[in-house]
């Protein structure tokens, strides 16, 4: 890459061309503050945060979008500068219900970090009445707030470009304007999925999960409930950040110790219903490519994708894998093997899950993931409300000592734990199929070609006299391409793995908040998924099928996988869903 | 202006458009008009098939290989659709919305394709140019700026209408030899160029030959030519106002400079025309509109200051009268002026006592009357039935 010579504040940088001048700032030890800008999802140059004085240039431009050139001179500090960023802050705020003290964004909140850096006066621009709430929480797993939008349009561009669903989007113009669905249709008509990427890229609090804390709370004091818990693989590689630890440092010791002293009477895993999907899975990839069955098999653990097939792209619904996610999975073992072996009526059991997903609330509460007449999941928590309750309990997370799960559902092998990042269940998966088929296992478990965040993924393996392709995915915009090769015959693959979130479930619509000036310039997908990868490589036991307690579970209760009692508790359906509800 | 060349000569646009393409290689255009043109609209749709039916648009024209061919756009109701990449925005069918610059059209404009925009009056001129040449038009106009301009006289002028004259045209002959001076013996007090992105020219300024440098110096903006006369019943204040009224109405709201600050300004002027203006304010305002200049998105919000700063500039007096006497001068802010019954004047007809709605207006026949303020709504009936000229605005 080309680079060039420049002036930043007076000192001399060299920096590649292609740069804007916020990377060459930031490349220099100089952050320029932002609010709008967000890398791969949002660049429009709209909150005015960023300009910047370039010598010679007509009018200030905005750092965000600008490029740099040979012999620039910028300034990106000066008293006029600041003047004006603090003028904009001001404007917002007059504009944004002061709600600071009981906000669940409160400290982690982009415009309140930047209003207190500039020292900026709250009330200069008041001129109105106090704002009110102006909330939607029509959604299961969301409230929108838009007494405490800044517009910064993140929302709309993740949900717009990255995720292909555009339900959100800018109502009415100028001062009026306010982000909410066509025709101001609540959310829960539209055809939102759920995915919860808004939340995640919002910097204030007028986009928040549901709040579903109250419910656990309460299940934790009531004696007469069995309270089981279950974290998924990218909760232990995110809840440090809720207590500033480095981003993607896996903390499952602490994790499962700060549960334990929540009070949950049985701390289990996901990551070990993640070693019964695969085997369940694998099952039916083998039995579909033997016996002629519906090909490309596609993965079916993240709801927001099921969600989306099942609305976007419902000529696929055959394709889906009929295995529940992990967390349906989880759930049903905990109510029926758990149970039995525990000898605990499951009506008196809580199944509560911590995910880095906000569609796993939606998920939960589906119809056909029920268990026998019972919710499978009782209660599904983000990774951010899981960081709320250990700080609301006092307790001290990083001086936590490292636990291990509670036995029968709490191993996990590396397989297990890689299914937080995108091409770790194709990877699971592919170790298991290849040595069923093979009868050996893989000369090395490690398959890069459906590692890293490439919008998709191929590989071929061949395995059994067959060459088979697999396709890897993640974030909606990209599955929906895949999806239209397939369709369209362009490409032809075996097994597919999609997930919702771009990056897979480390970057998840449940995960810890991280300001613009940390997504900007930290690839979080790239940084939380090495921390599973990390664990899973220095694991013994790093394939499914070896899983003592999957195998256990299979010899004592299910029979085989893809047997009659897996399919009725390890199963589910789907159904087409019009893109409005009437 | 523009609306009178499409309607009056929409082929010297769709000409200059043809023009246009041959010189860049481009075989699209697109008329993007404000659906409230309707004449204009259909007219063009003549002209355009018309154009199609002689082989000036279209395929191989005149046999030369070169394809080109004109749509027309609806505009939906938005002002900010007028600045060129909301336009474009727009045509790609989102909200007309601007974009930052660089990239610039030339480089990346409508669907991302190089594309040049031009205003219609611009285009209009390009056939004459090139029928008569650059030294034709040349020979009118100033140094700076060649050639002739079309200009909206409205507001408080005797002849009000469309006028296109030679740029270097002055000021004062515009306004009293072409339109006719100030109707009812009133008083010039300034002259509105540009809209709602211009600024005011006060009298002192009347003999500044028209051009678009002298105006920018002075602090006005020739915008589309929109010319509008104040006399001495204007309140400037209020007269601000107005246009921010109308900025904030048509802001599209991406950037923050603009959505909120424009609004600010204009509850901060309403603070003032109410009544309830303080010290502060003023300088509030002020830093306010150099804050927007320099930091909004597009030229809506960076010019929507301007009347506010032109008449801070020029009629500042007015401003202090609202702010610290809670008087408007110009008699037009409601809260702050009353109307009173000279009782040197009354001849106690009682006839605007009769004539108020909402009987405000005591006093005995032949005995000079007075006003109850209290009741006083200012509908100016009074005003208007004394054959006496004996009620004032204080």
């Amino acid at each position: 890459m080309e680079m060039i010579n420049m002036t930043i504040n007076g000192q001399a940088v060299q920096v590649p061309a292609n740069y804007t001048i916020l990377q060459a700032a930031e490349s220099v030890g100089i952050r320029i503050p932002t609010l709008c800008y967000l890398k791969d999802v949002n660049a429009i140059g709209a909150c005015r945060m960023c300009v910047v004085e370039v010598e010679k240039a007509r009018s200030n431009p905005v750092a965000c979008l600008q490029q740099v050139a040979e012999g620039m001179v910028v300034r990106t500090n000066t008293p006029a500068l600041r003047n004006a960023r603090k003028t904009t802050l001001e404007l917002m705020l007059s504009n944004h219900r002061m709600d600071c003290l009981g906000c669940s964004r409160s400290t982690n909140c982009e415009l309140q970090s930047l209003a207190q850096e500039y020292g900026c006066d709250n009330h200069k621009f008041e001129f109105g009445e106090p704002l009110k709430p102006d909330i939607d929480d029509s959604a299961i797993h969301l409230v929108r707030d838009n007494s405490k939008c800044i517009l910064c349009r993140r929302c709309v561009a993740v949900c717009k470009h990255n995720q292909h669903c555009s339900v959100i989007g800018p109502n009415q113009r100028g001062f009026k304007t306010h982000i909410a669905s066509a025709f101001e249709m609540d959310l829960d008509e539209t055809a939102c999925v759920n995915c919860g990427q808004c939340i995640a890229v919002c910097p204030t609090g007028a986009l928040t999960e549901k709040d579903d804390t109250k419910k656990v709370w309460a299940a934790l004091a009531d004696p007469t409930k069995h309270v089981v818990v279950g974290p998924a693989p990218s909760v232990r590689v995110q809840l440090g950040e809720e207590f500033g630890m480095p981003i993607g440092t896996n903390v499952e010791g602490k994790m499962i110790a700060a549960l334990r002293r929540l009070g949950f009477d049985r701390v289990f895993d996901v990551d070990n219903a993640a070693d019964i999907t695969i085997m369940e899975e694998g099952t039916e990839f083998i039995d579909r490519v033997k016996n002629g069955g519906k090909l490309p098999l596609i993965t079916s653990c993240s709801p927001g994708w099921i969600k989306f097939c099942e609305t976007y792209y419902p000529d696929f619904l055959e394709n889906l894998s009929t295995c529940r996610s992990p967390q349906g999975m989880f759930g049903a073992m905990v109510k029926t093997y758990y149970a039995e072996k525990a000898g605990i009526d499951p009506k008196d059991i809580v199944v509560v899950s911590i995910m880095p997903c906000t569609a796993k609330k939606f998920e939960a509460a589906r119809d056909e993931l029920s268990t026998n007449g019972l919710r499978t999941i009782d209660v599904s928590l983000t990774t951010r409300e899981l960081g709320k309750m250990i700080r609301e309990a006092g307790i001290k997370f990083t001086e936590l000592p490292d636990e291990t799960c509670d036995p029968f559902l709490g191993m996990a092998s590396g397989a297990g734990h890689i299914f937080g990042a995108t091409g770790g269940v194709m990877e699971a998966a592919l170790r298991t199929v290849y040595e069923i088929l093979e009868g050996k296992p893989l000369e090395n478990l490690d398959i890069h070609a459906v590692r890293g965040t490439d919008a998709i993924k191929e590989a071929t393996v061949h395995v059994a006299g067959m060459d088979v392709n697999v396709a890897v995915t993640s974030g909606l915009e990209n599955a929906s391409k895949l999806l239209d090769m397939v369709r369209s015959g362009e490409k032809n693959y075996h097994f597919i793995e999609v997930m919702a979130c771009p990056g897979g479930c480390v970057n998840g619509g449940g995960q810890p908040h991280q300001p613009g000036y940390v997504r900007n310039f930290t690839d979080l997908r790239a940084v939380r998924a090495a921390g599973l990868y990390g664990e899973d490589a220095n694991m013994e036991l790093r394939k499914s099928h070896e899983n003592p307690e999957v195998k256990e579970l299979y010899e004592t209760f299910l029979g085989a996988p893809g047997s009659h009692k897996a399919h009725e508790l390890l199963h589910t359906h789907y159904q087409v869903r019009p893109m409005y509800r009437d | 202006m523009d609306r009178s060349v499409l309607e009056g000569d929409p082929h010297a646009v769709l000409e200059a458009m043809a023009i246009a393409g041959y010189a860049i290689g481009a075989s699209k255009g697109y008329i993007y008009v404000r659906a409230e043109y309707p004449i204009a609209v259909e007219r063009l749709k003549i002209a355009i098939g018309q154009a199609r039916e002689y082989g000036l648009l279209g395929e191989d024209i005149f046999g030369t290989g070169f394809n080109f061919d004109i749509d027309i756009r609806l505009g939906a109701g938005a002002f900010v659709c007028g600045e060129e990449t909301a336009l474009l925005t727009s045509i790609e069918g989102n909200r007309g919305e601007p974009r930052n610059k660089p990239p610039f059209p030339a480089n990346k404009g409508l669907f991302q394709k190089p594309t040049i925009i031009n205003n219609v009056e611009t285009l209009a001129n390009i056939p004459q140019i090139i029928m008569k040449g650059a030294d034709w038009f040349s020979s009118m106009g100033t140094e700076d700026s060649k050639g002739t301009k079309v200009f909206a006289l409205g507001g408080a002028i005797n002849n009000t209408g469309l006028v296109e004259i030679p740029l270097g045209t002055t000021l004062r002959h515009i306004i009293y030899d072409i339109g006719g001076g100030i109707p009812n013996g009133r008083k010039f007090k300034a002259v509105q160029t540009g809209g709602p992105s211009g600024g005011c020219i006060p009298a002192q300024f009347l003999d500044t030959p028209i051009d678009y440098a002298n105006l920018t110096r002075i602090g006005a903006m020739m915008g589309s030519g929109g010319m509008i006369v104040t006399d001495d019943s204007t309140c400037m204040v209020d007269f601000a106002r107005f246009f921010l009224d109308f900025t904030v109405d048509e802001s599209c709201g991406k950037c923050t400079p603009c959505r909120i600050g424009t609004r600010r300004l204009l509850e901060l002027l309403n603070k003032i025309t109410d009544g309830r203006g303080e010290p502060e304010d003023l300088d509030k305002l002020e830093e306010l509109c150099y804050y927007i200049k320099a930091n909004a998105l597009c030229a809506l919000g960076q010019t929507a200051p301007n009347p506010v700063l032109s008449t801070l500039k020029y009629f500042r007096d007015e401003y202090e009268a609202h702010v610290y006497e809670k008087r408007c001068p110009a008699g037009v802010c409601k809260n702050l002026m009353h109307y009173e019954i000279q009782p040197d004047v009354c001849r106690g007809c009682t006839a605007c006592a009769r004539k108020c709605p909402v009987g405000a207006i005591s006093g005995t026949v032949k005995q000079p009357h007075t006003i109850d303020v209290n009741k006083c709504i200012k509908c100016g009936a009074c005003i208007e039935t004394c054959r006496f000229n004996a009620i004032v605005k204080k």
